[in-house]
């Protein structure tokens, strides 16, 4: 691993959700505050639960949706304040692949055409030509290339993620965003587009942050994973060290959680219950956002708001860390 | 035990412009009271087109259904593929009831929680309403809903997902049913919701001694809460087993390869044994076992049936069957080997 090809330092996004009950302006807080980096060549698994504003983070690290403030640091070009135009020219090194691949792709154009739709945005011909790259890409992915003509409703779930990869690896993408990109999908499917991703990640040295709320998935293909709580990073470590030692309550009762496929162990394993749902991002408990469902919570974790702290070989952000 | 549901041999075909869809194709199991039966599969495998059926859901005329579904309403058996709309109506609900996937779709945006809930009472106690009521708001505490009475006179969107599938959980529980059929009850819930929500299930067999029919295609879910799994493909069961059977030693190819394709925690860094290829169209099935084409093991089969026949259910014990073609005994040794591998 060599250094940091992004850096994120302290990025917020509040959407303003019009008028609250009496009459002040309320936001959403979807990401509160997080700091990361990716080095090259390395995976990020962002994982939480709906509304933790992972998606969120995912778009605004793209600068598909503005950031409300916060830094984003992209091969030492602070690209925060850039704007689209001079975006265009950092996109072709910045990719995304998406959760759904029927409405990710257009249905009225041919997968030849989705394909290239990025050398032509981008006004690149390929050396053997536009044709003849697209080819190429589809049959690095897994797909025939004689159905450079054939439309989306064609393919099956599998075989349309494998275009929406086609799509975001065909300019050689230094980063990827990969946005549930296997949830959709049955589980024999889902298995052969991890392996897919793994490859093309080891050959084209991609650095990615894979966003998923499937554990056992994001624990497959991370090197290292980031816990988020209503927008707020709870827990950053090295995948071996987040599953065997969670340091963070929440990262202990998401892992608890996870059935997993061992019916023996099932019976004897205990499993946290977390009681009550997420609270509103529009009104996020005071002091640590877990608060209000922690079983471990005190006096000062309803006041005092904990920072992201190293402590052994993980960061995490909470008054009374586990183990 | 108390049998309550045996399906028998259903089929359940749909006319499309394409030609003929086999979604069910000769499906047979029980289920019996105070177990949870899973139904396995990825889409398209039949396996909620089989639930569908137990409620007496399909349209006449749309869909072609044989077999029997023979379902205890409260000790005496009926069979549903035979019933009139009107006696299905009857003992849907009061003998069977079902919770669905997306608890935002199921229910009414405009209509408050206890109204619903009581609508589905009214339909089999008329005129009942006080009666109604109280039902309602006595099923919401059990489900575990904080302070039942306001929030009976709130509407849907005021519940978040997982209370959502609580409410769907008491609809269901109105009428005292004895059958209760979840079809991916916890596929839209994040996992700790999803935790809550199973653990519910789990109590609610207990107390009241309740057959659960589980679809889903969660391996996890699975292994939590069943006590005996069938796993589907294509319109068939290729396997039907006590959970631990399932898990520990499959007998059907396509279980192998569920089970070998889920990441594991032990196993974090080797590529996952997917399975190669896709699952059949279901208008022009294979003339041998649906399997074969994305199958690694039919070189072992002795006669090669596995392009010509279809393998039929069979099984060492009376519990534990399935269907291949490869000798029962060179699949053990075969499977037990790669089994080990990947679970460690």
């Amino acid at each position: 691993m060599s250094e940091a090809i992004l850096k994120i330092e302290n990025l917020v996004k509040h959407f303003p959700t019009g008028k609250g009950k009496r009459g002040e302006k309320e936001v959403v807080k979807a990401v509160d505050g997080i700091s990361f980096e990716l080095k090259a060549g390395e995976t990020i698994g962002l994982v939480g639960e709906s509304g933790c504003g992972k998606t969120t983070a995912g778009r605004t690290i793209l600068k598909l949706v503005e950031p409300t403030s916060g830094k984003i640091i992209f091969e030492d070009k602070d690209i925060t304040d850039y704007s689209s135009s001079k975006m265009r020219a950092i996109r072709a090194q910045m990719q995304i692949i998406f959760q759904d691949p029927y409405s990710a792709l257009n249905p009225r154009q041919t997968i030849g055409k989705i394909i290239s739709a990025p050398f032509e945005i981008q006004g690149i011909t390929p050396q053997e030509g536009t044709k003849g790259a697209v080819q190429n890409l589809m049959a690095r992915v897994g797909l025939n290339p004689e159905h450079y003509n054939r439309y989306p409703h064609e393919f099956s779930g599998g075989q349309r993620q494998r275009i929406g990869i086609a799509r975001a690896i065909a300019l050689k993408p230094r980063f990827i965003v990969a946005d549930e990109p296997v949830s959709a999908l049955d589980v024999s499917i889902q298995a052969q587009v991890i392996n897919l991703l793994e490859d093309l990640q080891e050959e084209e040295k991609i650095s990615m942050v894979f966003i998923a709320h499937d554990l056992s998935v994001v624990q497959h293909i991370s090197d290292r994973v980031a816990v988020m709580y209503l927008g707020k990073m709870m827990e950053i470590a090295a995948t071996a060290d987040l599953y065997a030692k969670p340091r963070h309550p929440y990262t202990t009762a998401l892992l608890s959680a996870v059935p997993l496929p061992d019916p023996r162990s099932e019976r004897t394993r205990e499993h946290i219950i977390l009681t009550g749902d997420l609270p509103s991002p529009i009104n996020p408990p005071a002091g640590c956002v877990f608060n209000t469902r922690c079983w471990k919570a005190q006096d000062k974790c309803r006041t005092d708001v904990p920072q992201l702290v190293q402590l052994g070989a993980s960061q995490v952000a909470c008054h009374f860390p586990e183990n | 035990m108390t049998e309550l549901l045996r399906i028998e041999d259903l089929h359940v075909s749909f006319k499309t412009d394409d030609g003929m869809v086999r979604a069910v194709d000769g499906v047979s199991l029980t289920l019996n009271a105070g177990e949870t039966v899973a139904i396995v599969g990825e889409s398209g495998s039949g396996k909620t087109v089989t639930s569908l059926s137990v409620m007496g859901l399909h349209k006449k005329g749309q869909a072609e259904i044989s077999g029997s579904i023979s379902l205890s309403d409260h000790g005496t058996f009926k069979d549903v593929v035979h019933l009139s709309d009107d006696e299905i109506r009857d003992i849907r609900g009061r003998a069977v009831a079902m919770i669905f996937q997306d608890p935002m779709s199921s229910l009414h945006p405009y209509y408050k929680i206890g109204s619903q809930l009581a609508e589905g009472y009214l339909v089999h106690n008329r005129g009942k309403k006080k009666e109604a009521m109280a039902r309602a708001l006595e099923m919401l505490d059990l489900v575990g809903i904080p302070e039942p009475a306001k929030r009976a006179q709130e509407f849907p969107h005021q519940f978040s997902g997982g209370m959502r599938q609580r409410v769907m959980i008491a609809m269901a529980l109105m009428n005292s049913p004895q059958i209760l059929i979840a079809d991916e009850p916890t596929t839209a819930l994040d996992v700790t919701v999803q935790a809550q929500i199973l653990a519910l299930l789990s109590k609610l067999k207990k107390e009241f001694n309740m057959g659960i029919l589980l679809i889903t295609h969660d391996l996890g879910v699975v292994a939590q809460v069943a006590d005996r799994v069938n796993v589907m493909y294509a319109g068939r069961i290729v396997e039907e087993g006590p959970v631990d059977d399932i898990f520990y030693s499959p007998l059907a190819p396509y279980t192998l390869g569920l089970l070998k394709s889920v990441p594991r925690v032990s196993k974090n860094n080797e590529r996952l044994k997917a399975i190669p290829g896709q699952p059949p169209s279901l208008i022009n099935l294979p003339v041998g076992c649906p399997f074969a084409p994305r199958c690694e093991y039919k070189q072992h089969s002795s006669e090669a049936g596995c392009n010509t026949t279809r393998p039929a259910l069979l099984g060492t014990s009376s519990t534990h069957r399935s269907r291949c073609h490869v000798p029962e005994k060179l699949r053990h040794e075969l499977f037990a080997k790669e089994l080990k591998e990947v679970q460690g």
